[in-house]
């Protein structure tokens, strides 16, 4: 059993990052996340030898990201909501150049400069790309503090297996608040040579060159291709979610991060009063785990998405059981989170009382 | 007047101890995109011969931009990354941080170092990032076809300024090299030109020294070359370089701005 500690989720992901041997963190200060980068300027370089560079904006810590990426390293960053609207230029270069990183979304309420408290708005830019083209983050949604440590580890094995940017979603609340976390024994950084990695003209070979610069259309639609067999790929290999006694159950509630926690507990409180509620989490939200939404859409009279945004995985949810079962959607927004009592009275609204 | 003929054979011209001009082994045998008579061209090859005489193509990785230069990958024989526009001095710092003991380049033009990667310059040379800038200053953005740069002078005509620049309304003409060269993390920098052949000598020079002061980790360097655009100056290769001459220079003065001392 590793090391156990009580400790904040940014804390936790912050160290985390020096237990997996993380080669470089660029990150600028943003609330409500900044204990990262003053976890890792205190911790990381004393310990493993990481650069902890506090950068002079969102926009140069992505792309020192890009480059010191593109040299084969495990790189990468954490921001919250107006920060990460900052960083999806460069994540659209990192994904189209097929480079490796992870960075975290500590996501607080928007839009705008909006509110530090927690919220799930930023969902569309996570999963639908963000930027511009045609490409994907590879989205992992931790619900609790365990998470927001596994996930640095994991996060780099899927971006590296893929060499696709990786983002933790998470939310202000999960970023702040303590539990008990077990922490892996530290991994020592390791020293690849990659070949796509430009470390200096190899003496016997080719040249390396980074870019998303395709000036040819048919080529370009062949990078294009390239990156959805990868995403296919994903959403055949790296699908993941959680489910709850949904082998009963005549209504899901589902949900993804902190909110899915709220919703387990509407979920106990709905049967104690009777009703057959099961669960769904979502942990990776691209690739969307549409199988089991698809699965339950038959057997169930109805799903209930909760959401702290206006409605935006419930969007995926429909797709995925394509009309086959009754969905709706509750949300707070701005920074509110909702309570289980809530979520159970609005069910009942919805879906008992048939209003 | 009649040219007296003399029997030269093209074998006898081609034969090494008759070489007077070659083409570096860094600089990959193809067909460049620049315009007949442009700058970049000639910054290419004396920074490949640079390289090529040093023995470090095995050593260096550069950051090529977004302009004219993007494809400078294309030509210039080592491990090269394609930069966001503007963003070429912090990929720098990403792989700097990483290969400390490696050579580091941006090769960047005016509007993406000095107009949208301004933050991003000026903060690599305020922490004295360890690698060099070469910055080709020729006022005008030329891939995008001639529109005013931040180091357009003024009174000069580009398609964003048709009727010259007004400093009124457009602000001046960013000198970038004396705006930097007073930060303490800068160690080197140099304004030089390639409009005459002695003037390619000296940038060349110029280009040797930064990536020697690289080596003894002194800190940034920036090698600003005044440059020209024919296409969008809409002037012959000739007339832009005397346009270099008499227009430009003596608003962006040539020579050193900052030098390291250097222990011996």
């Amino acid at each position: 059993m590793g090391e156990i500690k009580l400790m904040k989720g940014n804390e936790a992901l912050a160290e985390a990052a020096i237990r997996a041997g993380v080669d470089a963190y660029f990150g600028y200060p943003i609330t409500p996340q900044s204990e990262i980068i003053e976890y890792l300027s205190r911790e990381a370089t004393k310990r493993s030898g990481m650069l902890v560079l506090q950068a002079e904006s969102e926009v140069a810590a992505i792309n020192m990201i890009y480059g010191a990426a593109g040299c084969g390293k495990k790189a990468m960053t954490t921001s919250s909501s107006p920060g990460i609207s900052l960083m999806q230029e460069g994540l659209s270069y990192i994904a189209s150049a097929e480079l490796p990183c992870l960075l975290a979304n500590v996501n607080r309420g928007g839009p705008g400069l909006g509110t530090i408290q927690p919220a799930q708005g930023d969902y569309f830019q996570a999963t639908k790309g963000g930027g511009h083209g045609d490409y994907h983050l590879l989205v992992l949604a931790p619900y609790n503090v365990q998470e927001m440590a596994d996930f640095v580890k994991l996060g780099f094995e899927l971006a590296f297996k893929y060499r696709n940017p990786v983002m933790i979603l998470a939310d202000g609340a999960l970023g702040q608040m303590m539990e008990k976390v077990e922490l892996p024994p530290p991994e020592p950084r390791r020293h690849i040579e990659f070949p796509w990695a430009t470390t200096g003209k190899p003496k016997n070979g080719e040249r390396r060159v980074i870019t998303s610069l395709h000036i040819e259309p048919e080529k370009m639609e062949e990078i294009n291709l390239r990156l959805q067999r990868k995403y296919k790929q994903m959403e055949e290999e790296e699908v993941r979610f959680q489910t709850i006694n949904i082998e009963d159950a005549e209504y899901i509630f589902t949900a993804f991060g902190l909110v899915s926690r709220i919703a387990l507990k509407a979920m106990e409180l709905g049967r104690k009063k009777g009703y057959k509620i099961g669960w769904i989490r979502p942990i990776t939200l691209f690739p969307f785990p549409k199988k089991i939404f698809e699965e339950v859409a038959s057997k169930v009279k109805g799903i209930l998405d909760v959401e702290m945004n206006a409605g935006q995985m419930v969007e995926d949810v429909k797709l995925s059981v394509c009309g086959k079962t009754r969905v709706e959607f509750y949300g707070r927004m701005g920074g509110v989170v909702p309570t289980p009592e809530e979520i159970l009275d609005n069910f009942e609204k919805m879906f008992i009382k048939g209003e | 007047m009649e040219l007296e003929k003399v029997d030269i054979l093209v074998e006898d011209i081609v034969k090494p101890e008759n070489l007077v001009y070659r083409r570096p082994s860094t600089l990959i045998d193809v067909d460049m995109h620049y315009c007949p008579g442009c700058g970049h061209s000639t910054v290419h090859k004396i920074f490949m011969e640079v390289v090529e005489e040093m023995g470090i193509q095995h050593d260096i990785i550069g950051v090529s931009p977004v302009g004219c230069s993007v494809f400078a990958y294309n030509y210039m024989d080592v491990d090269m990354q394609q930069a966001a526009h503007g963003r070429a001095c912090a990929v720098a710092t990403g792989i700097k941080r990483m290969l400390p003991d490696k050579y580091v380049f941006t090769y960047q033009g005016d509007g993406d170092l000095a107009a949208i990667g301004g933050n991003e310059t000026l903060h690599a040379a305020n922490r004295g990032e360890n690698f060099l800038v070469i910055f080709i200053n020729n006022a005008v953005y030329g891939m995008t076809s001639g529109q005013m740069a931040p180091t357009t002078i003024e009174g000069m005509v580009s398609t964003t300024s048709p009727y010259g620049r007004d400093t009124k309304t457009m602000g001046y003409p960013l000198k970038i090299s004396e705006l930097l060269a007073p930060l303490p993390g800068v160690a080197y920098v140099t304004r030089q030109a390639v409009n005459t052949v002695q003037n390619v000598r000296r940038a060349k020079k110029a280009l040797q020294r930064a990536l020697e002061y690289q080596k003894m980790g002194l800190g940034f360097c920036l090698v600003e070359i005044v440059s020209n655009c024919p296409s969008n100056w809409k002037m012959t290769p000739l007339d832009s370089n005397k346009f270099v001459q008499e227009v430009l220079i003596p608003y962006y003065p040539l020579g050193d701005i900052k030098v390291p001392e250097v222990k011996k």
